[in-house]
């Protein structure tokens, strides 16, 4: 198979059966999650404002009081990451191009110096996350082949991605195909794995902050 | 003498919701919670991280309600749950957590870790992992009516005591009564000025107010445990005795967990509404307050400062009116760091304080509350909640803290100018 | 310098002057030391007489003979053309006057004569499928004469893409059963000029390389000369700088097309081509597709007729929500059927739940 043939197939096949995959995992998951069910609570509410389930999904974004002095990386990197995953994914002129071409819908791009350097930001980031995985023992303790194995898929699109608009150690073609290739690996892994938090973090914001909210307290 | 893993595994079974699913899927490591728990940032032992000591009912939900957890189990990925484990697990599902919340509060996905350890504890206690300290409370409570064995004759001895030191009537088993008043153990035996306060304040409201022979006792050591069955078995007493006198609004003590098991959890221990309200005594005399009903004379002129119930605050929603309360008859209050709805936990909530071999790790946690403490350096300590209070109180006395702790009911009453006296005058 | 070229060249009106300099342009393109500029134009203005020239055998196979077009009427007078006049092209259907049993006969005289000496070029795929029955002369399938002609080679130049990679006849689903030479001829040194078709300058400079050192150019992992193939379309074209800056046009008449900005999204496959054109251009230099506001088509990749569609951006992919639907069915069925038996397991559970008792706290 050479370059070509491989682009080819991770931009046709391949990329047919992971987004296939990706809506089937997706759709599964979340019924298998949500189908189970919780009880009506019975206790009389008591309604204030500005708590709800609504609220919370808003509201975890940000960090509660003192927490950021008491694990920076976690946030700063955090954010960093996450922010910077976003810019590159939707921000990048040939991403909304491809999600131009699915949805129909497009809107304005960076330029790509900028995404080079959000690109670069956003790996120093993960690298500094990954660390702090390494260095601090809680996040050691917790740590299962899951959490390495979540990090490389989706350090590697990035990467790939990055070293691909950089020619670097591979000619482009087939480090694009590579790029393609590792978010199809993303794609399929992502509702098996942690990282279907994606979707299941706004489900569990609503449930903590429902249940709150009919207590009374605005989390 | 029935418990058993296979029970623990299938009452697990039946409390994994949708709530628990979606927070288990959402988990990414980051350990933040760690960071909220005074149990870890105060022996820096990672195994204390909250979302740790769910680990063994992470593992059934994944292999009982997850195609791929199945799968894993089936494959040996995934080990089954022992009862071993279980019973491993009993030092961190039990005493090193105070279901306290603040690792419920910081959550960045969101997950409501202590909802899920009142679950776990549901499948803990029926596989027979209780602690010893909790069981005896709850052997306690069903047979002789109170986790501390104090039986009506005492409640009785008590009420005289007070009837004779304030020349107030106690009114006990009087129907129709706008509020009925609930004791804890701990007030009945050692802070009996909690009812003498009531008296007093419920004299100058001007309501009606009785105590319940069947029903006296609000604390809920089945809630503690975690078994629902045993909790349903004190809170029905209580339902029963409100219903029979047709009290309006049943008044839980200064004790944080018996707020929670009768306000929050009540309702669906029985398995219908209730038909009466249920109302922490600081929400009733915050209303007073609110009302003029409450009216007190004189200051408080040392530094005080107040130290918020978990279950009162941030699992219960009320955190101003104990602070109009302290302005109202303090000079010099001043605020902990952390105060209000991140408060720390005294490190003897949720039945942790009922547990003997807990005893060391409390005291080791309770260095939270003293570099608090230490911050603003207060003459006296309130707080609404005996269990607390005493908990406190362990604490203060093991760092040779010299910190009297009162109670703000307490504290309220002794403001309230003594009516037969002026009115005699 | 002197020789019976120059002279050629003069009369077609081309100065010594011109030909130093195109000899120079060439090595330079080549990435060859200046000094080779010189080496060359001394070896093809040096051409020996016409029967000590080298030989060249010239195979059509499944072709559209647009190679050749490429090469002979790029444009006139031609400096690409006077390597012809440096070579013995003793077999090249399309140009040879002979036909027929005279044509074959050339061609047996001159692998005879230079026999391991010659340079076959080769342009077309060579078909397996019937036993090569698709294309066939004087009686003799492609394969067969391949086989045969390569034998006595020096070294084999496989013109364009289908000789190099199999080219259009290979697309899928390539009925013909087409392959390229390197399919089937192992044991010879093989240089592809992918490209459909390639650039003069391109076979021009790999001939007078090879004339000029006896030996073939420095290959990448396609067998393609590095020194024309080492980088993509994108990365040397003048349009760059608008993919740079975000600029594309979106359809071929829009202002963006109009203002030269980037042909990405109109399917440009420059990104993944390799190939000279950005530099070397077309027609003498006139022109080439992007400037003449078409994307490149990447001709000169493998299987480039089967990569997507040609105006089809590259990071679009062909259909991928095309199992999408199905995908949502299953997954939805499959999470429908979790979800009861889930429930039944559950419900199981609850109408099994044995009410605690104190006693039941012990194990």
């Amino acid at each position: 198979m050479n370059e070509i043939q491989l682009l080819t197939w991770v931009r046709g096949d391949g990329l047919d059966y992971a987004v296939g995959i990706f809506l089937l995992g997706v759709i599964w998951r979340l019924f298998e999650i949500y189908s189970l069910g919780r009880k009506k609570d019975l206790s009389a509410s008591r309604s204030v404002a500005g708590a709800s389930g609504w609220h919370t999904i808003f509201r975890r974004s940000l960090p509660p009081a003192g927490m950021v002095k008491k694990s920076p990386v976690s946030y700063i990197g955090g954010y960093t990451f996450h922010i910077g995953l976003a810019i590159v994914v939707f921000l990048f002129a040939p991403h909304i191009l491809l999600i131009q071409s699915l949805t129909g819908l497009s809107w304005p791009g960076l330029p790509s110096q900028f995404i080079d350097l959000a690109a670069v930001v956003t790996m120093a980031a993960m690298v500094v996350v990954l660390a702090d995985r390494i260095n601090k023992p809680v996040k050691r303790y917790l740590s299962t082949f899951g959490d390495w194995f979540t990090w490389t898929v989706t350090f590697l699109p990035v990467l790939t991605g990055w070293m691909a608009v950089q020619h670097l150690l591979l000619p482009y073609t087939t480090m694009l195909a590579l790029h393609i290739l590792s978010v199809e690996v993303l794609l399929v892994v992502l509702p098996f794995t942690k990282l279907f938090h994606a979707f299941t973090l706004f489900g569990s914001r609503w449930y903590n902050g429902t249940v709150n909210g009919h207590k009374g307290v605005a989390v | 003498m029935s418990a058993s893993l296979e029970k623990g595994v299938r009452v697990l079974k039946e409390v994994i919701d949708a709530p628990i699913a979606s927070y288990f899927s959402s988990c990414v490591h980051c350990g933040l919670c760690a960071e909220a728990c005074l149990f870890y940032t105060e022996t820096g032992d990672p195994k204390y991280t909250p979302i740790h000591k769910l680990e063994p009912m992470r593992r059934l939900y994944e292999q009982e309600y997850t195609l791929l957890g199945r799968l894993k189990k089936m494959v040996g990925l995934s080990k089954p749950v022992t009862d071993a484990e279980l019973g491993e697990w009993q030092e961190l599902v039990y005493n090193s957590c105070t279901l306290c919340g603040r690792c419920s509060a910081v959550c960045p996905v969101g997950n409501d870790i202590v909802y899920m350890v009142r679950k776990f504890r549901e499948g803990m206690s029926a596989s027979g992992n209780a602690p010893d300290g909790i069981k005896g409370a709850a052997n306690r409570t069903i047979t002789i009516g109170s986790p501390m064995g104090v039986k009506l004759p005492a409640v009785k001895a008590q009420m005289k005591h007070v009837e004779e030191d304030y020349g107030i009537p106690i009114p006990l088993d009087a129907e129709g009564t706008e509020y009925m008043v609930m004791l804890s153990s701990m007030e009945i035996i050692n802070f009996p000025e909690y009812l003498g306060a009531i008296a007093k304040i419920m004299k100058q409201a001007g309501k009606t107010w009785t105590l319940c022979s069947t029903a006296f006792e609000a604390t809920n050591a089945g809630m503690q445990i975690g078994n629902s069955d045993l909790a349903r078995v004190i809170v029905s007493r209580i339902v029963e005795g409100a219903e029979k006198l047709k009290v309006k609004t049943v008044i839980s003590p200064e004790c944080g967990h018996a707020y929670t098991a009768l306000r929050w959890e009540g309702a669906n221990l029985v398995g219908r509404p209730f038909t009466f309200q249920v109302k922490h005594i600081i929400e009733v005399l915050g209303e007073f307050q609110e009302q003029g009903l409450l009216k007190t004379e004189g200051f408080e002129t040392d530094k005080l400062t107040f130290h918020d119930p978990c279950q009162l605050a941030r699992r219960g929603g009320v955190i101003e009116p104990q602070r109009k309360l302290m302005k109202m008859v303090a000079q010099n209050f001043v605020e902990m760091p952390d105060a209000g709805y991140m408060n720390w936990c005294c490190g003897g909530g949720g039945g942790a304080s009922a547990i003997e071999e807990g005893e060391e790790l409390r005291l080791e946690a309770f260095k939270k509350k003293k570099s608090q403490l230490d911050a603003v350096k207060p003459d006296r300590l309130v707080t609404a909640c005996a269990n607390c209070r005493i908990v406190l109180e362990e604490g203060l006395e093991h760092y040779q803290m010299d910190i009297p702790v009162i109670g703000l009911t307490e504290m309220i009453a002794e403001h309230i100018p003594d009516q037969t006296q002026s009115e005699g005058a | 310098m002197q020789g019976p070229l120059i002279e050629t060249l003069a009369r077609q009106g081309v100065t010594r002057r011109t030909f130093m300099k195109f000899c120079a342009t060439l090595a330079s393109a080549m990435a060859l030391p200046p000094s080779a500029g010189r080496a060359m134009a001394e070896a093809m203005a040096a051409a020996p007489a016409a029967s000590k020239r080298p030989s060249v055998i010239w195979l059509p196979f499944q072709e559209c003979t647009g190679c050749t077009e490429s090469i002979t009427r790029s444009h006139s007078p031609t400096l690409e053309g006077l390597i012809f006049d440096v070579i013995s092209l003793d077999y090249q259907e399309t140009l040879m006057a002979a036909a027929g049993h005279q044509a074959e006969e050339a061609l047996h005289a001159a692998m005879a004569a230079n026999d391991g000496k010659y340079l076959l070029i080769v342009d077309g795929s060579i078909p397996l499928g019937l036993d090569g029955a698709y294309s066939c002369i004087a009686g003799k399938s492609n394969l067969e004469t391949l086989k045969e002609v390569a034998k006595g080679a020096a070294a084999i130049v496989a013109m364009g893409s289908c000789a190099a990679y199999g080219g259009l006849p290979h697309a899928n689903p390539n009925p013909t059963g087409a392959v390229s030479v390197s399919d089937i001829i192992k044991d010879k040194p093989i240089i592809n000029i992918p490209g459909c078709p390639p650039i003069p300058t391109v076979i021009t400079g790999v001939l007078a390389h090879f004339l000029t050192f006896g030996s073939l150019p420095e290959l990448d992992k396609h067998g393609r000369p590095k020194a024309f193939y080492g980088e993509t379309i994108h990365d040397r074209c003048y349009r760059r700088p608008f993919y740079d800056q975000g600029k594309f046009a979106k359809t071929f008449d829009d202002q963006g097309a109009r203002n030269g900005w980037c042909l990405f999204e109109l399917g440009c496959k420059g990104p993944v081509t390799y190939n000279a054109c950005a530099t070397v251009k077309w027609n003498g230099g006139t022109s080439w597709p992007v400037e003449s506001g078409h994307g490149c088509l990447g001709c000169s990749e493998p299987d480039f007729w089967d990569a997507g569609g040609f105006y089809k951006a590259l990071s679009m992919p062909a259909d991928p929500l095309k199992l999408a639907a199905k995908a949502a069915v299953v997954g939805a069925a499959a999470g429908v059927a979790v979800s009861f038996v889930n429930r039944g397991k559950k419900s199981a559970a609850k109408s099994a739940h044995e009410t605690t008792t104190l006693a039941d706290l012990e194990k």
